[in-house]
């Protein structure tokens, strides 16, 4: 005789909506942070340094590897020295006092003349792809600057043999994320926070302040609580989703290759998780303060095993099972994908059903656990 | 399923324990239709689990009976419908106005003509220079009164308060009750657990509670009389002086001063008289006097003290 109502629902829904409204503090964080973060990474993305600290190893001497050196200092990106030891190189590139070594392999200068072309390898320090980037991208540059010293003939076959190549080797970061990534990472934390967290509190302190009892005493159904906390925090991720891709378009020239509806569409999904998840910690913990200890113990390890921080391949077996329950690994492989890579429908959905999964096994343990009583 | 009959209360044998502690210990309740039952104990004593349990909001580990004719462990959802529960915590949206805090009660009710509604409470309470005021602002009085308005307002059959007047200056007090005898000439049944005599005196029935047991019910008169207690009262002279040298002697229960007045109790009239006259202190005349609701409870609780 009392099921579910969209009356009272809808009720719930206006009281939630003008205690967020009415809360202009943490709203204006909710629009505020996001910005901020995005600035603040924001410069990630937009450096082009130069001068970047690079050892030149040398197996002997070459008359070719003046032009080379030379060539790379022009374009402005190298600030090479001379190393003694692969050992010495092995160690600068390690602590971050280079960047890129330079390997000259022997008999260069023969190898050239020959006719062969020769690799000449650069290891490049790639945990920051953006640094390591533009650097990289300006040695196809450096390539035609040989030209000029080489004999006749060997000029006349450059067509089929180049006279050498650039083999670059990714340290650190071999799949080479680039800092565009920054943005599905910040979309999928900033999320997270204001779902899970705000849910989390927004039912907790029901409780706390004792409104849970008085509202548990009047005809409301669980579920149409759970709904009203829920939906306000929906529209305010799908606002902040917007706020970012908006800033990061225009300041950043990020790429919107896929389309921003499948892309809303997705985050809803990721979003019912958060919730979902938000709602189960809140009914299972006592007050506030356990809720949020609750709530971050599961967020951290959501985001260092999402492959936001380390690129997923690169951990270990256990730790990539573990990322592959957390629905942000998923929401940013999503978000990434369609951002940067244009993907559609199909390619998202092995994506998309783990975090359905997660979010109604979540659901369903809410539901078990939320107590229509006090006891 | 609204066929009430004449007791809008009825339960026999709640029993409520957290952990080992049993809380409420075998309670049985009857509460007749349009009367004002007084819910008395000490702190602890377990008032507001009990009536949490009335209105579905714990389960008993024990226990049967019906609130409005409904089942009080199947028909929670129904009970709740026609009942009103004032918590005994301020517990509407602080940060929500009075007119929004009705209105969404009122909507959550499905109230047909909420606004009017709505207006009309706003009204009959007298909270209309606070209407747009947020629950936070008000004062503590102010706040119990915006409890009671959005307690009453979908019409309930029958009210819960738990402890109402908590921290009311006298005044409101008074208005608060006026209140809560119009509504129950209407018909509506009225359990209010309290900790001030004169509000238990106001109650047509009161029912004593300790250590989750009920030690004595009835009306005020009746509880006085059941107590087998005689008073006397003194005034003039040093009353405290008195009050601390009777407090010791045999056959004297409780020695209280009201203001000027000195209050004696006991159950043996030899030894009282005995006592009383060992205290000789000039220019104070006693007088027999009938017991207060107050003494009656206090004596109760020794005895039930003294017998286990
Ligand atoms: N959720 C709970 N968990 C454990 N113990 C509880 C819980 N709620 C109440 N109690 C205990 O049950 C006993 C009765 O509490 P209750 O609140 O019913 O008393 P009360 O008569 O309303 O007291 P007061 O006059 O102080 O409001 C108290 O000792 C209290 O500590
Ligand atoms: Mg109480």
């Amino acid at each position: 005789m009392n099921g579910f109502s969209w009356r009272r629902l809808y009720a719930l829904m206006r009281k939630e909506t003008i205690q967020v409204a009415r809360d202009r503090i943490t709203l204006r964080f909710i629009i505020v942070l996001p910005i901020m973060q995005l600035f603040l990474f924001g410069f990630a993305i937009n450096t082009n340094p130069k001068n970047l600290p690079t050892g030149l190893l040398a197996a002997q001497p070459s008359k070719y590897e003046r032009t080379i050196v030379a060539a790379m200092k022009n374009t402005g990106y190298y600030k090479i020295q001379i190393l003694r030891s692969e050992a010495e190189a092995e160690r600068d590139l390690r602590d971050g006092s280079l960047l890129f070594v330079v390997q000259m392999p022997p008999n260069f200068d023969r190898a050239v003349d020959r006719g062969e072309t020769p690799s000449i390898l650069v290891d490049a320090d790639a945990t920051d792809p953006t640094a390591v980037g533009n650097a990289t991208g300006a040695l196809q540059g450096v390539i035609p600057a040989l030209t000029r010293d080489l004999p006749a003939n060997r000029r006349a076959q450059l067509k089929q043999n180049p006279a050498f190549q650039f083999v670059v080797h990714a340290r650190y970061n071999p799949e080479q994320l680039t800092a565009f990534n920054v943005v599905p990472g910040l979309i999928c934390i900033v999320l997270t926070f204001s779902t899970l967290f705000a849910t989390t509190l927004s039912i907790t302190k029901e409780r706390e302040r004792g409104t849970m009892e008085n509202l548990l005493s009047m005809p409301v159904r669980p579920i149409e609580i759970m709904i009203a906390k829920i939906v306000p925090y929906v529209v305010i991720g799908y606002i902040q989703v917007l706020l970012i891709l908006i800033c990061s378009t225009l300041m950043f020239g990020l790429p919107i290759r896929g389309s921003v509806l499948l892309l809303l569409a997705a985050l809803g999904i990721f979003m019912a998780a958060n919730l979902a998840l938000g709602v189960t910690i809140s009914t299972l913990s006592a007050n506030q303060m356990q809720a949020t200890q609750v709530a971050q113990m599961l967020i951290m390890p959501s985001f260092l095993l999402s492959g936001f921080m380390f690129p997923f391949r690169g951990m270990p077996d256990w730790a990539q099972f573990f990322g592959e329950i957390f629905p942000s690994t998923h929401a940013m492989r999503i978000v990434r994908g369609i951002l940067l890579k244009g993907i559609g429908v199909s390619e998202i959905i092995p994506e998309l059903w783990p975090m359905a999964l997660f979010a109604a096994l979540i659901i369903a343990v809410a539901v078990y656990f939320y107590k229509e009583t006090l006891d | 399923m609204s066929d009430v009959g004449e007791n809008v209360i009825d339960i026999t044998g709640l029993v409520k324990r957290f952990g080992s502690r049993t809380v409420v210990d075998g309670l049985d309740l009857t509460v007749a239709k349009g009367e004002i039952c007084g819910f008395l104990g000490a702190n602890g004593s377990g008032k507001t689990t009990t009536i949490r349990m009335l209105c579905g909001l714990l389960r008993p580990d024990a226990g049967s009976g019906t609130c409005l004719g409904h089942d009080i462990i199947t028909g929670a959802v129904a009970i709740r419908r026609d009942a009103g529960y004032m918590t005994q915590r301020f517990s509407y949206y602080d940060d929500l106005t009075v007119f929004e805090n009705l209105d969404f009660v009122a909507s959550v009710y499905e109230m047909p003509n909420r606004r009017a509604a709505v207006d009309g409470m706003i009204e009959r309470m007298g909270l209309k220079d606070r209407r747009d005021q947020l629950a936070v602002q008000l004062s503590g009085g102010w706040k119990q009164r915006l409890s009671l308005a959005a307690c009453v307002l979908h019409n309930p059959k029958l009210l819960l308060l738990d402890e109402p007047t908590a921290g009311v200056d006298a005044k409101a007090r008074r208005e608060f009750w006026d209140l809560i005898h119009d509504m129950a000439g209407e018909g509506l049944t009225v359990l209010v657990s309290t900790h001030y005599m004169d509000e238990a005196e106001r109650c047509k029935r009161v029912v004593y509670l300790a250590q989750g047991k009920i030690v004595v019910q009835g009306t005020g008169a009746e509880v006085a009389a059941k107590s087998g207690l005689i008073t006397f009262e003194a005034v003039g002279g040093d009353v405290d002086l008195a009050a601390r040298k009777l407090r010791h002697l045999a056959g004297v229960e409780s020695a209280a001063v009201y203001g000027l007045s000195l209050h004696v109790a006991g159950t043996n009239r030899a030894a009282m008289q005995a006592a009383i006259d060992s205290v000789a202190i000039d220019g104070m005349a006693w007088t027999e006097v009938a017991p207060r609701l107050e003494d009656a409870f206090i004596h109760m609780l020794s005895v039930k003290g003294n017998e286990e």
